[in-house]
């Protein structure tokens, strides 16, 4: 007896979710991208398709040491990274640290900070008219400057090390300790023991934060813009050619945009190919105990984690305190007062409204979407479900300014014009940052029993309303933290967002940015402190709800 | 309507493994009727199929004269209690009872009556606003049962709802789930891999493996006699030993021993002799064999003996029958009562005893 209703069934509600779903993703991030490949391929110099782009990129240094410089930021910063992640996560796991939950805390702080406000308040600190530069200055000394390759490698390794640290210790928390014993048990002395057993383990771990740092830097644009001057990387060389007064030329930043994303498949690919196959999967049953130090030993084991934290956090101290203090438009101090929060609120609102409605906005659809995405990745498993998975991943590789770009060209004719509206705005916030929460539903769902769910259907309640009551409703705290690191980084979002903005759209991100470009740092770091309060205060609030317990990667 | 299950020929494929090949069952009405078998002999997949969690690839399903192969899971009408209990985390232990009532739009003043009812039954009202984080593993067992007969289904699936639980707790709440189902009479299908719980707790038992129904019968009836080897090995400890049928109703053991055993049909040849440990006993006649090893188990003795052809038996001993215990190495000779054993042919593993 063949099942008659299964046939009628092509067009279920969950048939439909994933039609409306592809097809939105389609529109809003694989158009854009096409849109950008089509573009790259002509010049404005050239008729018909050309590689006029491509072969220019190669031929003039201009262009090509930008890649260079891209790939070689990447790689040093990969390197300080590890330098910082790994002894800190090691120390963190393994010792009892002084405080060690609060530096937990702080250090995710300051990774969920926006990179841009670290390079502008290392600007405050040890830039042309820095505090220290004076400093220095006043006992005959010259300050290490801040501009150029070194100061965007220092102001990334302080933001990203977290990633190496975050993945690092997640892994040694996970490897059983009965491992480290059966090592020591067959004669292994401590050292050959970390090297033998605890790093070949964690290793993968490792290494797919050193993509995630690699990935982050390569995209970055905000960091390289303020600090990098003359030291142009690919992200920055975009931006100039798309809009710079000058000689903007649409296909050269295709083209370019097209470069930065075939560094960041490579890379994508090479952990794919490399680092998910290696990945040990543990069940722990016996968590590694944590080596109880005393006295000036605990304090000595505490003391490099303070001062990495300590810098890790400057920024954003510096950036608060920065907010009190009014300068003349010569930068001398003319008081401690709320002046620049006053200017902000005049000039800015707009863009301090924008920012929090288009997050919240955001917000709303990254939640219900990431519920209905995150069901159908863990639940209703097959080729579709791929297929959405790796079109959530796309966000991953692109980076902001060119899903900015792409858009712009994608939507600035009819028959649907987006450019310079809400809408637009609102749109790649979702696409960049849906990926959070979808993470943090589907790792959710997983743990969550399926029987629960077919315990709800045989009680006599359909399927379709076994998701909403019982599912959906289940998923929600889940679904909520990952929401949480979503609304933080659509509220930070600068590097798209300066693609997309009109004056009636720009948010704080994009004021902040243009604000020290025009050097004035008040107003610039009374916005940056409303960021950072409404990160730390959105970071707290997850960290309360989930108990510490949240999964930033 | 009547409510008994009616399978017939039931398949479900995989891909290209056939889980169950071809499954027939007639499930009477108020039955505690259980599936047994090893892990992946196809009894959960059965369980699911009759829930309506699984598709069905072949064969039918009915309960009473209705066919249910179409009806989609929640329109089944059977109550089901999961592995792990399933219990909703984010409701109180008297939402989770009441669930399956509200889905029935049943008025709240009902539903609060036969929610208050079922908790007494299986006697945990006083926990009626904890929190299933608040309750033990027996505790969410009791909730998990009364949120599954409190809709009063016409059938009870129950999916190993004990293996979660320790042993003592194991055998306390069996009796609690037989008494409630005799009070009840709901056909209840139960499934459990563990031979001691399915012979203590059903009215039948379908023994099952790879797939294929090896027997069903009441406990007494697998138990005295097994319809094939394997569920002579797998419901107790049986001791097989090869021996040859050489002329209507005589098996002979290695020429050492030859009895006569009443046989169904007239065959000659390689057969295999089943005796529980139990059944086998020390004689002054009978297989010779040596004393390997002896475990005293307070009521009885354990004996692993050497027989001279090579093979190893286990004989048990009560010590309320004789209380001296063998020496390691002693020699002994090994005896059965010829009405209480079975023999197969070797070949087929078909039973050849009465």
């Amino acid at each position: 007896m063949k099942n008659l209703t299964g046939i009628k069934f092509h067009l279920d509600f969950w048939s439909i979710v994933k039609i409306i779903t592809i097809a939105t993703m389609c529109l809003f991030i694989v158009y854009p991208f096409y849109t950008i490949i089509t573009k790259s391929v002509f010049s404005t110099k050239v008729e018909g398709m050309t590689l006029y782009n491509f072969k220019r990129f190669i031929e003039k240094p201009y262009y090509y040491k930008s890649l260079f410089r891209s790939l070689f930021v990447c790689s040093c910063t990969v390197l300080t990274t590890l330098f910082i992640g790994v002894p800190v996560a090691y120390l963190m796991t393994r010792y009892n640290i002084l405080a060690k939950k609060t530096m937990h805390i702080l250090i995710i702080m300051s990774l969920m900070s926006p990179p841009f406000i670290g390079a502008y308040s290392w600007i405050i600190l040890l830039g042309r008219n820095g505090l220290f530069a004076k400093l220095f200055q006043s006992i005959g000394m010259k300050a290490p400057t801040i501009y150029g390759r070194g100061g965007i490698i220092f102001v990334f390794t302080l933001h990203l090390f977290a990633y190496i640290y975050l993945y690092t210790s997640g892994a040694m928390n996970s490897i059983d300790s009965s491992l480290e014993e059966a090592s020591e048990n067959l004669g292994m002395n401590k050292l050959r023991r970390i090297w033998t057993v605890t790093l070949p383990v964690v290793l993968p771990s490792i290494l797919a934060g050193c993509v995630m740092v690699f990935m982050t830097c390569l995209a970055d644009f905000g960091t390289p813009m303020l600090l990098g001057e003359g030291y142009v990387v690919l992200p920055v060389l975009v931006y100039n050619e798309y809009m710079s007064e000058s000689a903007t030329d649409p296909f050269m930043a295709s083209a370019l945009s097209v470069v930065i994303v075939c560094c960041s498949l490579l890379m994508l690919t090479f952990q794919k190919l490399v680092i998910d196959k290696r990945n040990y999967q543990m069940s722990s049953l016996r968590p590694p105990v944590e080596i109880q130090l005393h006295g000036s030993k605990r304090f000595l084991a505490s003391l490099p984690i303070f001062l990495v934290v300590f810098f890790a956090s400057l920024p954003q101290i510096v950036v608060i305190c920065q907010s009190f203090v009014e300068r003349s438009f010569s930068g001398v101090v003319k008081g401690i007062n709320l002046n620049n929060y006053r200017t902000i609120i005049k000039r800015l609102y707009v863009n301090i409204k924008n920012t929090y409605v288009f997050s919240f906005v955001a917000i709303v659809f990254i939640v219900v979407v990431g519920i209905f995405i995150a069901y159908i990745l863990v639940r209703k498993k097959g080729k579709v479900a791929n297929f959405i998975d790796m079109l959530i991943m796309f966000p991953y590789v692109i980076p902001g300014s060119v899903l900015g770009i792409g858009l712009i060209i994608a939507f600035n004719k009819k028959p649907l014009v987006l450019v310079g509206t809400a809408a637009i705005m609102i749109i790649s916030f979702v696409i960049r940052k849906l990926p959070y929460t979808v993470r943090s539903g589907t790792a959710f769902l997983y743990q969550m029993d399926p029987f629960v769910e077919e315990a709800s259907i045989n009680l006599g309640v359909p399927p379709l309303k076994t998701f909403f009551t019982v599912t959906a409703r289940m998923m929600l705290p889940g679904v909520m933290s990952g929401a949480v690191l979503s609304w933080i980084t659509c509220i930070n979002e600068l590097s798209s967002s300066i693609m997309l903005y009109t004056g009636k759209t720009s948010t704080i991100a994009v004021a902040i940015y243009q604000e020290v470009v025009r050097m004035s740092d008040g107003t610039a770091a009374a916005l940056a402190t409303i960021l950072t309060v409404t990160t730390i205060f959105s970071l707290l609030l997850v960290f309360r709800a989930t108990k510490g317990k949240v999964k930033i990667v | 309507m009547s409510n008994q299950v009616i399978i017939n020929n039931a398949v479900k494929k995989y891909g290209d493994f056939t889980a169950l090949k071809g499954v027939s069952l007639n499930i009477k009405e108020g039955e505690f009727f259980t599936l047994l078998g090893p892990s992946g002999c196809g009894k959960t997949t059965l369980l699911r199929m009759i829930a309506g969690f699984n598709s069905i690839e072949g064969g039918e399903f009915f309960f009473g004269e209705k066919l249910i192969n179409s009806v989609p899971a929640h329109k089944r009408d059977i109550g089901m209690v999961f592995q792990n209990y399933a219990i909703f985390p984010h409701l109180n232990v008297k939402d989770n009872v009441a669930y399956g009532l509200r889905a029935r739009k049943m008025p709240e003043e009902a539903i609060e009556n036969k929610v208050h009812e079922a908790l007494e039954l299986v006697q945990i009202s006083h926990l009626a606003d904890r929190k299933p984080n608040e309750l033990s593993g027996g505790q969410q067992q009791r909730v998990a049962l009364a949120r599954a007969f409190v809709i009063e289904p016409s059938v009870l699936l129950m999916d190993e709802p004990l293996s979660n639980l320790d042993a003592k707790l194991r055998v306390q709440m069996r009796t609690v789930i037989k008494k409630l189902q005799k009070r009840l009479g709901i056909t209840t299908i139960y499934v459990t891999h563990d031979q001691e719980e399915a012979l203590a707790i059903s009215d039948r038992i379908a023994v099952m493996k790879d797939g294929n129904i090896m027997q069903v019968g009441t406990p007494a009836e697998i138990y005295a006699k097994p319809q094939n080897p394997f569920v002579a090995g797998f419901i107790g400890i049986s001791n097989f030993i090869d021996c040859n049928v050489v002329s209507d109703n005589r098996v002979d053991i290695n020429g050492e021993l030859s009895v006569d055993i009443p046989l169904k049909k007239e065959y000659r040849g390689k057969a295999i002799l089943s005796a529980r440990p139990e059944q086998l006993f020390f004689s002054k006649e009978g297989l010779p064999g040596k004393i390997l090893f002896s475990t005293f188990l307070g009521d009885f003795v354990e004996y692993e003996v050497r027989l001279d052809n090579g093979q190893t038996l286990t004989i048990n001993e009560y010590t309320k029958d004789n209380s001296a215990v063998y020496e390691n190495g002693e020699n002994v000779f090994i005896s059965f009562d010829p009405a209480r054993v079975s023999v197969y042919e070797a070949e087929s593993q078909e039973v050849l005893s009465l």
